[in-house]
């Protein structure tokens, strides 16, 4: 898709202005239903996109991703332009100055076309816990397009955009790309620079591609990833292009296939055939199919859903109404009311943050005070350690390990919001590479017939610590095999 | 199962000020995923060393060097402040 569009914009088949317009006249017409898109910037993107249409017109070289245009998850700050994270608590913030991924695209002259929909503070598998709107699945409108990424899978998926970039503490690019029938990556931790991405889980968040194919998803992971002064995780990598490194042959790949994810009743039967079939079409290929053990399956979603909100309950500690965004203070000066300094903080927190952000806060306060400590948060450090060994352990033997995105296609609009747990076991499959910190990738592999629509199924791969190269290989070929 | 009264704690040290139905609420959602994470017993860590994350890092320095910023990102920064008097963030009394 990019490198297309890259091709016209140079042989000057379109101009990158006029691709812009028609990108915005798309969003005109599909986004009142999907609702993709929290806010856009036309003016902005089309500025850039006259500049790119300049250098082309001038001969002056341009990078793949120049003029091309793009969305961005609203969790991700881009300067002067609204960035909610789907809360109302940052409605008004205006950030002043821009994530370093987003330094890095405009760098590449991409075009950015507005900001995309999520879960508040990018809590959620749905997008429903969105503040501000319900995001529509393209395939069926009655359905979630997944979370928290939702916004992002959903423009891909409805050609809104040509990519977009998400972020993934749990699962939320990859879950909503299988349930969208999109590309996603999570790239290894300590791969692509978080600043001035809103955090969530400081230790497990990582941003990466939302795609329409997986050579597109290299292209982007190329141009975002490396070292930053500005994130201390982030470590120097050789610097790669991955779209290079694509178009191996994956004869003799060995692939993982841990037996703890399709046992049990959690994985929905017909999601199952398509995992299975995914996987004999790599063994057709000549890859090498190996049965794994990774018992730590069973407890790695506990372990996610204590170090998280405890990560969580220290982050959003930031949002009390001083420094930025909504506070209860400065409305109390309107209405004369007196509040103390203390009723500020809880009532701007209590007015402004959502249901399920309250929830997670109160969760990892409880985690982390005295007396529980050990109990909770000790003892899922030390569960996440256990399953970096396995993980260790497993890639002593396999080069990837293959399963299901998630345990069901893309479920429906209000089916899961009564229930807050029955919502967190859709991340069972995808929490396993943020906890051990692997790079992973989901990508389309058929689709179920469910009430007369047919619904995306992704496959999921993990690699090796910073071996994206592999698992985009692989990934590469199941997509150009028939 | 956690209580109504343990509930309100954590709300007052979260800062979040809840109402006594929101606690009832919370009380039981909270129990339920409580209730779920007691599978990390399941987890035999004896004699695992906890990791924070996976990196390995450890106190990553960077050199002491002031970076000036530009006027209008400073505005910017200032801008955003919910209250403010001239160029200063106006805030409550602490004591």
């Amino acid at each position: 898709m990019i490198r297309e569009l890259h091709k016209k914009l140079v042989n000057q088949e379109i101009t990158s202005e006029r691709l812009t317009e028609d990108y915005f006249a798309k969003i005109e017409k599909k986004n009142p239903e999907i609702k993709a898109y929290l806010s856009l910037n036309k003016e902005f993107a089309l500025d850039k996109a006259r500049s790119v249409d300049k250098k082309i017109k001038n001969g002056e070289e341009i990078d793949l991703l120049a003029g091309i245009p793009c969305s961005i998850k609203d969790n991700m700050c881009i300067e002067g332009l609204p960035t909610t994270a789907g809360s109302k608590i940052l409605e008004n913030y205006i950030p002043p100055y821009d994530a370093t991924v987003v330094k890095k695209l405009k760098e590449s002259d991409a075009v950015l076309l507005g900001k995309t929909n999520m879960d508040e503070f990018a809590m959620g598998s749905s997008t429903e816990n969105s503040a501000y709107q319900v995001t529509k699945n393209p395939h069926d409108s009655d359905r979630v397009p997944g979370g928290s990424s939702g916004g992002s899978a959903a423009a891909v998926a409805a050609d809104m955009c040509a990519y977009s970039l998400g972020s993934d503490t749990g699962g939320s690019i990859r879950q909503p790309a299988s349930f969208c029938g999109v590309v996603g990556l999570k790239p290894t931790y300590g791969m692509v620079s978080r600043y001035g991405l809103i955090a969530m889980a400081s230790s497990l968040d990582q941003i990466g591609p939302v795609t329409k194919n997986i050579e597109d998803a290299a292209i982007i992971l190329t141009r975002i990833s490396g070292k930053d002064r500005f994130d201390s995780t982030t470590v120097e990598t050789a610097s790669k292009n991955y779209e290079d490194g694509l178009g191996k042959d994956i004869r003799g790949l060995r692939i993982g296939i841990p037996k703890e994810y399709f046992a049990g009743d959690g994985l929905g039967k017909d999601v199952k055939e398509k995992i299975e079939e995914g996987i004999a079409k790599f063994e057709r290929m000549g890859a090498k199919i190996i049965d794994i053990n990774l018992p730590s399956a069973d407890f790695a979603l506990a372990t996610y859903y204590i170090i998280m909100p405890s990560e969580i309950s220290s982050n959003l500690a930031r949002f009390d109404g001083i420094r930025f965004g909504k506070s209860a203070g400065a409305e109390s000066e309107k209405t004369g009311e007196d509040l103390n300094l203390l009723e500020i903080y809880q009532k701007t927190r209590a007015k402004s943050l959502g249901k399920e952000v309250k929830r997670r806060i109160m969760l990892g306060t409880y985690s982390l005070s005295a007396g529980y400590y050990d109990k909770y948060y000790a003892k899922a450090q030390k569960a996440r350690a256990l399953i970096r060994k396995e993980f260790e352990e497993a890639f002593k033997k396999v080069d990837v390990i293959a399963g299901p995105t998630s345990p069901t296609a893309a479920f429906k609009i209000g089916e899961k919001t009564a229930n807050p747990l029955e919502m967190y076991l859709a991340d069972i499959y995808t929490v396993t590479a943020n906890i051990a910190g692997v790079p992973a990738i989901s990508f389309p592999c058929g689709s179920v017939r469910i009430e007369k629509k047919d619904l995306p199924v992704g496959l999921q791969l993990m690699g090796k610590w910073f071996d994206e190269e592999t698992l985009l290989n692989a990934a590469y070929a199941f997509e150009q095999s028939k | 199962m956690i209580l109504k009264s343990e509930v309100q704690k954590i709300a007052s040290l979260a800062r979040i000020e809840i109402t006594d139905e929101e606690a009832e609420k919370y009380a039981q959602e909270l129990s339920d995923v409580l209730g779920f994470v007691e599978k990390l017993n399941e987890a035999d860590t004896e004699g695992i060393e906890p990791i924070a994350h996976i990196t390995g890092a450890k106190n990553v320095i960077r050199e002491d060097k002031v970076i000036e910023y530009s006027g209008e990102t400073k505005d910017g920064i200032i801008n955003n402040f919910p209250e403010k008097k001239d160029r200063f963030d106006k805030v409550k009394a602490v004591f």
